[in-house]
């Protein structure tokens, strides 16, 4: 199969991702929309890296995974403190700070 | 079956690097192994003597120019010298979040993050004196990135450095004592729109790996002028990446976050972010404008061009609307970006120059500007509404003379660090054909003028009221990190020439 198709794919998935931050609400879905855009760009790494015949881009996807995990870990116990406070995980409600 | 060959490492250029890095992880075990009573002065004296050993060897270093580690971090005159400004301003920033008298309950963090804010559990924290302490290691971490960020020569590198960067970052946000909720929400704002704009920038990586084969600044440089034909690809790819770092620099339209996060986060940190990563992101940026995108340059300019002047102009003019000093200020670094970005557009030796001295000058005034606005007190903390502000030149005429310094150097006035930065970025980028944008930077200038001098005449010319805020006395830790920044406020503005010199035999990026 054509690698290009990965390509095109990851850029549907990062879009998807993308969108998702912009329009939902709840802050663990948006978070995981930011990893939905992490993983698409790790696919096309490994998309491009076997069009280009050499083997930097699949390194570099066993790199994002690793800095992902730790944005998984930093981002929940974001959220987490912000649900016990406020009893709420929706990223509207947090309105104190505007203007 | 291919023989494996390890890259060269030159360790001692990269030492200031490992140092840093060392410092965290044993900042880490100080915090696993060491009682609580000693953890406050064990982590002090290892931050302190860290920062001040990788000064010591950025200096020794000075000369340097060589890419290590198989083209992934360059040592070059560039990257010493915002190394040296970054761990200076660090160095001042760790004052300012070492001092604990100013606050009659302890230091600016929470007891403990975790404990719900009002509970019990938080009183009981509080009164038994609890201190968390492991805002020293972020720190550390937080530094390491900033470091490699300036030196990263590759697009991986860069994006790793990004997170250590900003990952410590995001948590210091959120771990003010006073006003939890506040710093909460600007800890998730920083987090969701941090994460947002690194994962624009590593697919903006991915599109430049796809087209050159390579992630390396130098192989896309080639890549560049070898095939210039795929213009999408590169396109998108370029604009992803820079999107990304104008996420950090804080550049009009993605400013979002700076004003929320600038006032929720306690100002000591504020005071260190609106410094350190404004010259660590700005540093990022012009690498990768000057080395692996410089052959493209006519395709990024007008798009820098336009964003440069949106930055200047929505900062200035919806800084004047604001009632809280340290939203303004946010706003205020909002405007200062774009007064860089005429720098970084003007894409010439005397460009990267102007830009360097600007971030300095900027980063000495910022990080003393909020250390003023940390002092500055009522019975609930902080005050920071304006209204606390009137009248404050002739309840403290020390403070506020020292803060008029900083506004005025903020808004460019000579004899002052802030002008020369301007004139030098004006001319830089005059010279390079960017008068238009130069005419919309002192437009700009002079709007800006405006709200710092109107803050200027509260202070020197309204009545003190009840509401007036007193100025707290500030241990050692403060006064260091304030007169330093005042010092070298003043001292940039009347002699430049020194710090001129300087950049100018540090010269331009390694390819």
């Amino acid at each position: 199969m054509n690698p290009a198709n990965y390509v095109l794919l990851s850029a549907v998935l990062f879009s998807i991702g993308a969108v998702g931050v912009l329009v939902r609400r709840n802050a663990i879905v948006v978070f995981m929309s930011v990893e939905l855009m992490l993983n698409a760009a790790n696919l096309a790494f490994v998309a491009f890296a076997r069009m280009n015949g050499n083997l930097d881009g699949q390194t570099v996807a066993f790199f994002v995974m690793v800095v992902a995990a730790a944005e998984v870990v930093v981002g929940l116990a974001i959220i987490v403190t912000i649900f016990r406070t406020r009893r709420s995980a929706s990223i509207d409600e947090p309105n104190l700070l505007k203007y | 079956m291919t023989e494996f060959t390890p890259p060269e490492i030159n360790y001692y250029a990269i030492a200031p690097i490992l140092i840093m890095f060392g410092a965290a992880i044993v900042s880490v075990l100080v915090e696993a192994f060491v009682p609580r009573r000693g953890r406050r002065p064990t982590q002090l004296v290892l931050v302190i003597g860290s920062i001040v050993a990788a000064l010591a060897v950025t200096i020794d270093l000075r000369g340097t120019r060589l890419v290590t580690g198989a083209g992934a971090v360059a040592v070059d005159g560039p990257t010493l010298l915002l190394w040296a400004a970054l761990l200076v301003i660090s160095l001042l920033g760790a004052l300012l979040m070492a001092e604990r008298t100013i606050d009659p309950v302890g230091d600016s963090f929470a007891p403990r993050a975790s404990a719900l804010p009002g509970s019990d559990d938080e009183q009981q924290f509080a009164r038994r004196g609890y201190l968390q302490t492991e805002v020293w290691p972020f720190l550390l971490f937080a530094i390491t990135g900033m470091l490699v960020f300036v030196a990263a020569n590759d697009l991986l590198i860069m994006f790793v450095a990004l997170e250590v960067m900003s990952l410590p970052l995001y948590l210091l946000a959120g771990m003010a004592r006073r006003r939890r909720l506040l710093s909460q929400e600007a800890a998730l704002k920083y987090f969701i729109l941090g994460a947002f704009s690194s994962a624009f920038f590593l697919y903006g990586a991915a599109l430049l790996y796809g087209y050159s084969g390579s992630v390396g600044f130098v192989a896309i440089s080639d890549a560049l002028t070898a095939k210039p034909s795929e213009g999408t690809l590169v396109a998108l790819g370029v604009a992803l990446v820079i999107v990304g770092l104008l996420f950090k620099v804080s550049a009009v339209p993605f400013h979002q976050w700076t004003p929320d996060v600038y006032q929720g986060a306690p100002t000591s940190v504020t005071a260190l972010m609106a410094a350190t990563v404004k010259i660590a992101a700005f540093g990022a940026l012009l690498r990768v404008l000057y080395v692996a995108v410089g052959g493209l340059r006519w395709d990024w300019t007008p798009m820098l061009w336009i964003i440069a002047a949106l930055t200047m102009l929505v900062g200035s003019i919806v800084a004047i609307s604001q009632t809280d000093v340290k939203r303004m200020l946010a706003y205020s670094s909002v405007a200062q970006a774009g007064f860089i970005l005429i720098g970084v557009i003007a894409a010439t030796p005397e460009g990267l120059a102007s830009s360097l001295f600007y971030l300095i000058a900027y980063g000495f005034t910022t990080i003393g500007t909020f250390a003023v606005v940390s002092l500055v007190r009522n019975a609930s903390g902080e005050a920071t509404s304006m209204a606390a502000w009137a009248g404050l030149g002739r309840k403290s005429p020390l403070t506020a003379a020292v803060f008029s310094l900083f506004l005025l150097s903020l808004a460019g006035i000579p004899l002052t660090s802030g002008f020369v930065g301007k004139f030098a970025v004006f001319t830089a980028a005059i010279a390079s054909g960017g008068t238009w944008l130069v005419i919309i930077g002192v437009v700009a200038s002079i709007i800006a003028a405006f709200f710092y001098v109107r803050l200027i005449v509260l202070m020197y010319f309204a009545k003190p009221t009840e509401d007036t805020a007193s100025v707290a006395i500030p241990s050692a830790f403060t006064t260091i990190a304030l007169t330093t920044a005042a010092v070298l406020t003043i001292a940039l503005g009347v002699f430049p020439q020194w710090l001129l010199d300087v950049l100018e035999q540090a010269g331009v990026f390694i390819r």
